[in-house]
């Protein structure tokens, strides 16, 4: 979908900010462009658009070269979203995602119901806020607005340039899923700029790591926590960079989907037999509807207690969506060390424990070391 | 409210005193200015004051505007720095130097107050498009605005205000240096004001003065509400919010 070959950009002071990159995106990627400040990865971003003339190389979109188009005409058709989000501060909410609409003189009303529908897409209520000033809007709600006005077309693809950066990281961790969700309906083609190797590896499919303009490493998340190519990766990934590849994980991926339960109405003395047999210290209470009500463990058992004075209600639960280094944390904080998988019903889907999260390190580990086999 | 009773009040009390100087019709030998000769040289002290503004605004804002462009940063300081210097030089210099240059009359005053009015304009429209946050401008373009409709889509409208602020400062202090240009025989309220210091009559200096202040204030309660319809409603929710 963008092809970049050979592409080098010197400023008029002499520096090579980019040098002899060549990488490609394919058609509903997304593709972050990584790296400390001064790496050249905005450059590289803002080449695609022509906001950065190009030194020397070649930029393709969908096999045509961006040199052979009109520069207005080529922005028009990309999605643009930057740090400092740059809303038009005269202009109201639906104004301002319907910028390009407007370039395009699209008929009033079919601008109108883009915006309601793209605000509607970032979570905020068209009704409230379409004729709203930036202004009167939180950092969080500028941020979205960014998002709306650079969807404003449907251009097929977009380039974002931190677009989260300025707001503060819960925030930021709301938006960056809410946007994930986003792009599973609207499978744009994305470039996206960010220095945090968080970010990184929770947003991109694909993530290109610059240093000094040149492209240092192109591969998956996994593989550049798990095969760093160098030192200058290893070091940018970081030391901790086995539980940073948790992110890359689902809950759903590695949990236990038929854990051992028990029905709230059950006899005491059988459910202790049977967790004896079973050497298991705790087991997961239901009721009826499966819904789960919280854990039981074997010390707690006894004969003249029903169970439902001895359950110890779960403080945390996760959703097969959580990713794994979220798990890790809350199993850290709850007493049990385990961790119960419900569906949206409470309903109870599975377990995860400390074990199945250590499979999951140890595998990234022996890949690290470029061996098949166990490491220890 | 408050505003509005205090400007009436000054407005009645600076036409009640131009009426009653007219109407003293003379102190001792000398003869106030009659009512028809007090028209006359309002509306020539007006058509002095529109028509070096009109020639402001029309040269001064793409001026401060040009200056603004990156192909011209080097020149811009210097520019930028003659204007704001060139506001320090005495108005009655201004008047002098352009009636020595191009003759006693009207068109001397309209050229000594162009150039004078020109300054502030050049200024607000140089800061005003300044200002525009370059997130703002960086967006525009990336979204596929031409250079053309960045400007006037975005750094126009949202300089709106502050040009016009320089505008409204140009002119209100031009009523008052039309008056100087009395002496350069270009008519207008000055013309009484100057012959009353010449024969040493208050009352007719202030037949003069009363009138030309009255200018001032109307002129400046008129841009002043013009401020407010041409800022846009985004801007005034922003300066509410801080």
């Amino acid at each position: 979908m963008i092809k970049l070959e050979h592409v080098t950009k010197i400023f008029p002071d002499g520096t090579r900010a980019v040098k002899d990159l060549t990488m490609e995106i394919g058609k509903g990627e997304f593709c972050i462009f990584l790296g400390p400040s001064g790496c050249g990865k905005t450059t590289s971003m803002k080449m695609i658009n022509r906001l950065a003339p190009l030194s020397s190389g070649k930029i393709y979109i969908d096999e045509v070269d961006i040199m052979k188009l009109n520069p207005n005409e080529l922005r028009r058709g990309i999605g643009y979203a930057i740090q400092n989000i740059g809303l038009f501060p005269h202009l109201t909410v639906a104004e301002n995602i319907a910028t390009v609409p407007i370039l395009k003189k699209w008929p009033k009303t079919k601008q109108r119901t883009r915006a309601e529908e793209l605000l509607e897409l970032v979570g905020m209520d068209p009704g409230t806020f379409l004729d709203r000033y930036p202004s009167e809007l939180s950092g969080g709600q500028q941020q979205r607005v960014g998002v709306a006005r650079c969807l404003g077309a449907d251009p097929p693809i977009l380039l974002m340039d931190e677009p989260f950066g300025a707001i503060d990281p819960i925030t930021r961790g709301k938006l960056q899923d809410e946007f994930l969700k986003i792009q599973a309906k609207i499978k744009k083609t994305i470039a996206f700029v960010t220095h945090d190797i968080n970010e990184a590896i929770k947003m991109g499919d694909k993530i290109a790591l610059l240093r000094e303009g040149e492209l240092v490493q192109f591969s998956d998340p996994a593989t550049l926590l798990n095969a760093p190519k160098d030192e200058f990766v290893r070091n940018f990934v970081g030391a901790d960079r086995s539980l940073k590849g948790l992110r890359l994980h689902r809950v759903r991926d590695i949990m236990q989907e038929s854990p051992q339960i028990v029905k709230l109405g059950e006899n005491p003395v059988e459910v202790k037999a049977c967790m004896e047999r079973d050497k298991l210290k705790w087991a997961m209470l239901v009721d009826d509807q499966n819904q789960f009500l919280g854990w039981v463990t074997y010390e707690d058992l006894r004969e003249d207690k029903p169970i439902r004075e001895i359950i110890q209600p779960a403080a945390v639960t996760a959703a097969p969506e959580t990713p794994l280094n979220e798990a890790l944390s809350m199993m850290l904080n709850s007493a049990i060390g385990n961790l119960a998988v419900l569906d949206e019903q409470k309903r109870l889907l599975g377990v995860l424990t400390f074990e199945n999260i250590r499979e999951v390190l140890g595998q990234a580990g022996s890949a690290q070391n470029g061996f098949g086999g166990k490491d220890r | 409210m408050k505003k509005y009773i205090t400007l009436a009040l000054l407005l009645v009390i600076l036409l009640g005193i131009t009426v009653w100087m007219t109407s003293l019709g003379s102190v001792g030998i000398f003869k106030m200015a009659p009512t028809m000769k007090v028209l006359t040289a309002t509306t020539r002290h007006l058509q002095i004051v529109a028509a070096a503004e009109l020639l402001a605004i029309v040269v001064g804002i793409p001026i401060g505007f040009t200056n603004t462009r990156r192909a011209v940063r080097f020149v811009s300081p210097v520019l930028i720095g003659a204007a704001n210097v060139g506001q320090t030089v005495p108005t009655l210099a201004f008047i002098g130097i352009a009636g020595a240059v191009l003759g006693m009359g009207y068109k001397a005053a309209v050229v000594a107050l162009f150039v004078y009015a020109m300054l502030p304009i050049i200024r607000n429209t140089y800061a005003g498009i300044r200002s525009v946050d370059p997130a703002v401008k960086e967006a525009a373009q990336g979204m596929g605005m031409s250079r053309w409709q960045v400007t006037w889509k975005v750094e126009l409208p949202l300089a709106r205000p502050v040009i016009l602020a320089g505008i409204r400062t140009s002119t209100v202090v031009n009523v008052g240096t039309a008056a100087v240009a009395g002496m350069i025989g270009a008519g207008g309220l000055g013309e009484i004001i100057i012959t009353g210091i010449a024969v040493r009559v208050t009352q007719l200096i202030l037949q003069g003065a009363a009138p030309t202040a009255a200018l001032a204030v109307i002129l400046d309660a008129l841009f002043s509400g013009l401020e407010e319809v041409v800022t846009p409603r985004g801007l005034k929710v922003l300066k509410q919010a801080q």
